[in-house]
């Protein structure tokens, strides 16, 4: 009963992350890869992209606040951020980043650095959003159910 | 006269004058303008300047005009004036001239009768009767008397002898009277004189003056005593008469007792007179009686005066009003030298308006005002058109950048759709994989029919999109012709067995088995057509062709169709072709010219249709779309690729008959070419399907040749030799055993409906005849229609083949006939993609690299989950040195924008250090064994790229990329591009 209701859980939450737009289907493949014989996948894919993107957003925080701002160097970066968001389908950090490169290539470091809260904001937003589902799915597996991914 | 031709001449030179001007100023607009054709507000300030100079001109001009005209009038009337005065003044002084002349003959007639006769032979009453009697002779005197030289000697005796006294004048004259009070008797006495000049003879309209003494009168005094001096005739200044107070003069002619010499003197001439003869002129009756006799008195106002005393000029005649207006003064000649007389004469009325000269003048400038309006419209039209052409270039950028972005949108947007419709797809084709009911099957196939559908128009478009914005490239592979026509027919294969429509390729001989090209493209097209053909056809063929072009030149027309139905000749679809014409001098070598046709026995396209098919979004008839669907959009899409084929596409059409549509397209061969590698895969391919079947015998019986054609050219594909015969009782006969034996007999299935007995006989004979196991197969259009004459249980089930034939489906056919037993599963005739997936990839080492850990995370796990044993690198220097031969990879798969060195560099060095090492086996330099007995190293790169529009196939393959792939992963594609690849391998595998 008990897993059958984190099941319900899981699903309805994974169905709002969807509706609410903070991932794609770009997800649903990534968890489709993940099968028997690769069973972390999602969860190791997901840590490499907190990882990666917190080491990303550092860069590019102290990249802005250098004096002669480089702006090859920051849009490297946000492109980064941006192939490695739509890889796992956080499409809102990569719409973000987009719009970061955008106004990237305009050099305009006011609307850089907003940007940058922004992108942070929908980082750390989707970054919750990921660690409770997973953390659901854990809970599942550990009551004796399958992985639902 | 001559005023008048010199205004004519005046009013040329004038307009030749205005005729220069507006050329000239033609010449200037179009100077001008051609020099300030850029920049307007100088042209129009200059346009300004031009008008009011223009418009001041002619003011001036009209104004000038109008003076000249009016002075010309005032000239004119002037000497009209003249004229008229100094004729009036000559006809007085004629007339005045004709009475002094008579009363000039009086003055001789008195010296002959009164003074020349003793007694005198006139008295008063004779003078008066006689003058009575002839003043119709003057006119203009009023009165004529004569006076005698009386010497105061001789006073008394004349006064006794006329028996009245002298009288003086002087105060008669002071206090003038009235008529009737006038009484001569009343007159004084005339003083004591030296002498004196009393009147003896006058007219009766003057009688009151005789005995009067006219020297006693000043006037009169002065006037005969210069008479008498000069001889001639005199005048006195004008005054006013006595009795009938007007003005007039009085003429004194002296009478003398002798003749005299012209040249006496003055003593002489007074010694000699004897008295003195008066006319009384009375000039104001003179002048109106003149006038009168004139038409145009009322027109001018005459004046005459005595201008003898020039300061004091007497009034003679005439109104005194002042008037300073034209006027003109005529000397007159009253024959008295000392008496100046003068006529003044003026016009009544005042000048009239000059009308003339006003309109002349006034139309002037209404003309040159109009030319001058004309000239700013014109300026104002030309600024105005100059603008809207500015508009024009500024809309027309806006539309044509419009029309970049609408075809840059139309790319971006069916890209994002793509993107999730392969989500869709997929789903949808994973579901199919699960465990579903038949509905359900159903549900999801059609879901995925639909959703491929959407696809594929998807793709149109933006095939679409790509032509217009010029960025379709087409690639050069070797690719089997044969091969895309047969895909092309089992893509179509379910519609025509549906709708019984019979299906067929046929592929010439003379054309090359490996062509270098772009299959993808080709295939596009071809589809396009067929799939045209199949929308329209409901009964009889559809047939591809494929000749070379030099061989349909040379061939002669078809007997029969294919399904026996009437067509459209297929030569008409390309008689406008120009590679036709000039085939000769085009085709080189290496260059292979085909043409293919698309036969239908369809509905046929309206002839008013024929020439807009190949217009994008343009059917036949908006009633098309709704029966049949599509956008229209396919046939120009397929022109624009035949194009870039440099290839001519065109299309012959009957209605109710059918259409064909023909293409050519220019290939290079690829046997000779650097495909070698390819090719020779591609032909282990084809043979690998055939081998089993080569050598074989094949009966084939088919009445129709063109349909025999066909079928003979897909069975001898594999290898297989055919014998064609046109019907059953041949067949039977060709059976017999003195000919080789047969392995194979193909009937058509319309003949072994037709003719079952005979198909039965055939069955036994080649029951009985037992040494080759001889199979019987029946070319069938339709899953439905075989059914039928198999009842009786003594006669084996024939194999169908159904047709459309090609090589793949007849060789698993025969297999399945002869129990070869089948190798690939074909499923609905799919190939399940992530099985054959799976089956590509399983166990291969692909090297993935991307910069991104995530990325690489990703792509591995989706390689992986086909089996490949994958390894990474995120950086593409490490690829290079994991591909450096000698590498156990079996192809890499690379992110293109990476930090550092990117995709395309990282790929261009791989290339080069294979190269390199190729060049060295080939050179014997470097052992061969050391890199793994590989003689040409050539890793398969495939690019990985977000942006597809961005990411062209010339960029990729530029470096030596074989091909990319879209991230994330999709497994359709994903296969695509691997399966060009690892196919043989996989095929040899097995």
């Amino acid at each position: 009963m008990e897993v059958d209701q984190l099941q319900r859980t899981f699903h309805d939450y994974h169905a709002s992350l969807f509706n609410e737009g903070f991932l794609d289907e770009q997800f649903v493949q990534l968890q489709q890869l993940q099968d028997e014989s690769n069973p972390g996948f999602v969860v190791e894919v997901v840590s490499l992209f907190f990882e990666d993107s917190e080491r990303l957003l550092n860069d590019l925080s102290k990249a802005l606040d250098q004096v002669n701002v480089d702006f090859r160097k920051i849009d490297a970066h946000v492109h980064q951020l941006k192939g490695s968001s739509s890889s796992i389908g956080a499409q809102r950090v990569r719409n973000a980043c987009i719009a970061f490169r955008n106004f990237c290539d305009e050099r305009n470091i006011e609307a850089c650095l907003q940007c940058l809260q922004q992108v942070r904001q929908e980082y750390l937003l989707v970054k919750t959003k990921l660690e409770a589902l997973l953390r659901l799915e854990q809970q599942i597996v550990a009551a004796g159910g399958a992985s639902p991914m | 006269m001559t005023t008048k031709t010199g205004l004519l001449g005046d009013g040329g030179q004038i307009w030749m004058k205005l005729w220069d001007q507006i050329s000239d100023c033609g010449c200037k607009i179009h100077h001008h303008y051609s020099r300030y054709i850029g920049s307007r507000k100088v042209r129009k300030n200059w346009s300004r300047k031009v008008l009011i100079a223009w418009i001041v001109f002619w003011i001036i001009a009209a104004l000038w005009v109008f003076w000249y005209m009016s002075s010309q009038a005032v000239e004119k009337r002037k000497e009209t004036l003249a004229s008229m005065c100094d004729e009036r003044a000559r006809m007085l002084q004629d007339q005045f001239n004709v009475s002094m002349n008579h009363i000039q003959a009086m003055s001789v007639m008195i010296s002959i009768f009164h003074h020349g006769k003793n007694p005198s032979a006139i008295d008063q009453r004779t003078f008066a009767r006689y003058t009575e009697k002839t003043s119709f002779e003057r006119p203009l005197t009023s009165g004529v008397a004569y006076a005698v030289r009386v010497l105061h000697t001789e006073r008394e005796q004349f006064e006794i002898q006329q028996g009245w006294t002298i009288k003086r004048m002087d105060n008669v004259e002071q206090t003038p009277v009235h008529d009737d009070e006038y009484d001569p008797a009343d007159l004084e006495t005339s003083p004591v004189q030296e002498e004196y000049a009393p009147v003896i003879f006058a007219q009766d309209t003057v009688a009151h003056i005789i005995s009067v003494d006219v020297l006693s009168g000043k006037e009169d005094r002065e006037n005969v005593l210069r008479a008498r001096e000069s001889g001639k005739g005199v005048l006195t200044a004008p005054f006013r008469l006595l009795k009938t107070n007007r003005l007039g003069v009085i003429l004194t002619f002296a009478v003398y007792k002798r003749d005299l010499s012209p040249n006496a003197t003055p003593a002489e001439r007074i010694q000699a007179t004897a008295g003195y003869l008066g006319g009384i002129f009375d000039i104001e009756s003179l002048v109106e009686k003149l006038l009168q006799q004139l038409a145009s008195k009322q027109a001018i106002l005459v004046n005459v005066y005595d201008t003898t005393d020039i300061s004091h000029p007497i009034s003679m005649y005439g109104s005194n009003d002042s008037f300073d207006g034209l006027h003109r003064v005529s000397p007159l000649n009253f024959g008295d030298p000392f008496r100046k007389h003068e006529m003044h004469c003026r016009f009544k009325q005042k000048p009239p308006w000059p009308w003339v000269a006003i309109t002349t003048s006034v139309g002037i400038l209404i003309i040159s005002l109009l030319v001058g309006q004309i000239f700013h419209a014109t300026v104002n039209r030309i600024a105005k058109v100059e603008d809207d052409y500015h508009e024009m270039m500024e809309l027309k950028k806006r539309a044509e950048a419009a029309d970049v972005a609408k075809s840059r949108f139309l790319a971006t947007v069916s890209h994002e759709i793509r993107t999730p419709m392969n989500g869709v797809l997929g789903m949808l084709q994973m579901l199919m994989d699960t465990d579903l009911d038949e509905t359900q099957q159903d549900y999801v196939r059609t879901a995925r029919e639909s959703g491929k559908a959407l696809v594929s128009l998807i793709n149109e478009v933006l095939d679409q999109a790509k032509i217009e914005s010029g960025k379709l490239e087409l690639e050069a592979v070797s690719f089997d012709l044969r091969a895309i026509l047969d895909d092309v027919l089992s893509l179509f294969s379910g519609k025509s067995q549906d709708k019984k429509v019979e299906l067929a390729v046929y592929v010439s001989n003379k054309v090359p088995a490996t062509l270098v090209g772009d299959p993808g493209r080709f295939r596009q097209i071809v589809t396009n057509l067929v799939g045209n053909s199949i929308k329209f056809t409901d009964k009889g063929h559809i047939f591809v062709t494929v000749h070379l072009v030099e061989e349909v030149v040379e061939m002669e027309d078809p007997t029969s169709s294919l399904s026996g139905l009437p067509v459209v000749d297929r030569r008409r679809s390309w008689a406008g072709f120009r590679s036709f014409n000039q085939e000769a001098s085009t085709s080189s070598s290496d260059q292979i010219n085909i043409i293919v046709s698309v036969e239908d026995t369809g509905q046929g396209i309206p002839l008013e249709a024929q020439s807009r098919v190949f217009n994008p979004f343009m059917q036949v008839e908006p009633s098309i779309t709704r029966t049949h669907g599509g956008t229209g959009i396919g046939l120009s899409i397929s022109k624009c690729l035949v194009h870039l084929m440099k290839g001519e596409i065109g299309l012959a059409s009957l209605p109710q008959i059918g259409s064909t549509f023909s293409f050519t397209a220019v290939f290079t061969n690829g046997c000779s070419n650097f495909g070698d590698q390819i090719s020779q895969q591609v032909n282990d391919q084809s043979n690998s399907i055939s081998s089993e079947f080569q050598g074989m015998r094949a009966l084939l019986v088919d009445p129709r040749p063109a349909r025999a054609k066909v079928s003979k050219y897909h069975i001898q594909r594999l290898g297989i030799h055919v014998e064609v015969v046109p019907d059953l009782s041949l067949g039977v006969s060709s059976l017999s055993p003195r000919n080789a034996p047969i392995n194979m007999v193909f009937i058509e299935e319309e003949i072994w409906e037709k003719d079952l007995g005979m198909s039965v006989l055939l069955l036994n004979n080649l029951r009985k005849d037992c040494r080759v196991s001889i199979k019987t197969l029946l070319l069938s259009n339709s899953t439905s229609a075989i059914r039928s004459g198999f009842s009786s249980p003594d006669v084996p089930t024939p194999f169908v083949v159904m047709k459309p034939l090609r090589a793949s489906m007849l060789a698993a056919s025969l297999q399945r006939a002869m129990g070869v037993g089948s190798r690939v599963n074909y499923r609905n005739g799919e190939i399940h993609t992530s099985l054959s997936l799976s089956n590509l990839l399983h166990g291969r080492k692909i090297l993935v690299v991307d910069d991104n850990p995530v990325n690489l995370r990703v792509a591995a796990g989706a390689l992986k989950k086909y089996g490949a044993d994958v390894a990474h690198a995120d950086r593409g220097k490490d690829a290079i040195s994991l591909l450096t031969p000698p590498h156990p990879f079996d192809a890499c798969f690379m992110d293109i924008q990476m930090p550092e060195m990117d995709g395309f560099e990282a790929t261009r060095r791989i290339r080069d250090i294979e190269a390199s090492i190729n060049k060295g086996i080939q050179g014997g330099e470097v052992c061969a064994e050391a890199y793994g007995n590989v003689s040409n190293w050539h890793v398969p790169i495939l690019a990985m790229t977000a942006d597809v529009i961005q990411a062209t196939n010339e960029e990729c393959s530029k470096c030596g990329m074989d091909g990319y792939v879209s991230k994330p992963f999709e497994a359709e594609q994903l296969y695509r591009e691997v399966s060009r690849f690892f196919q043989t391998v996989s095929d040899e595998d097995q």
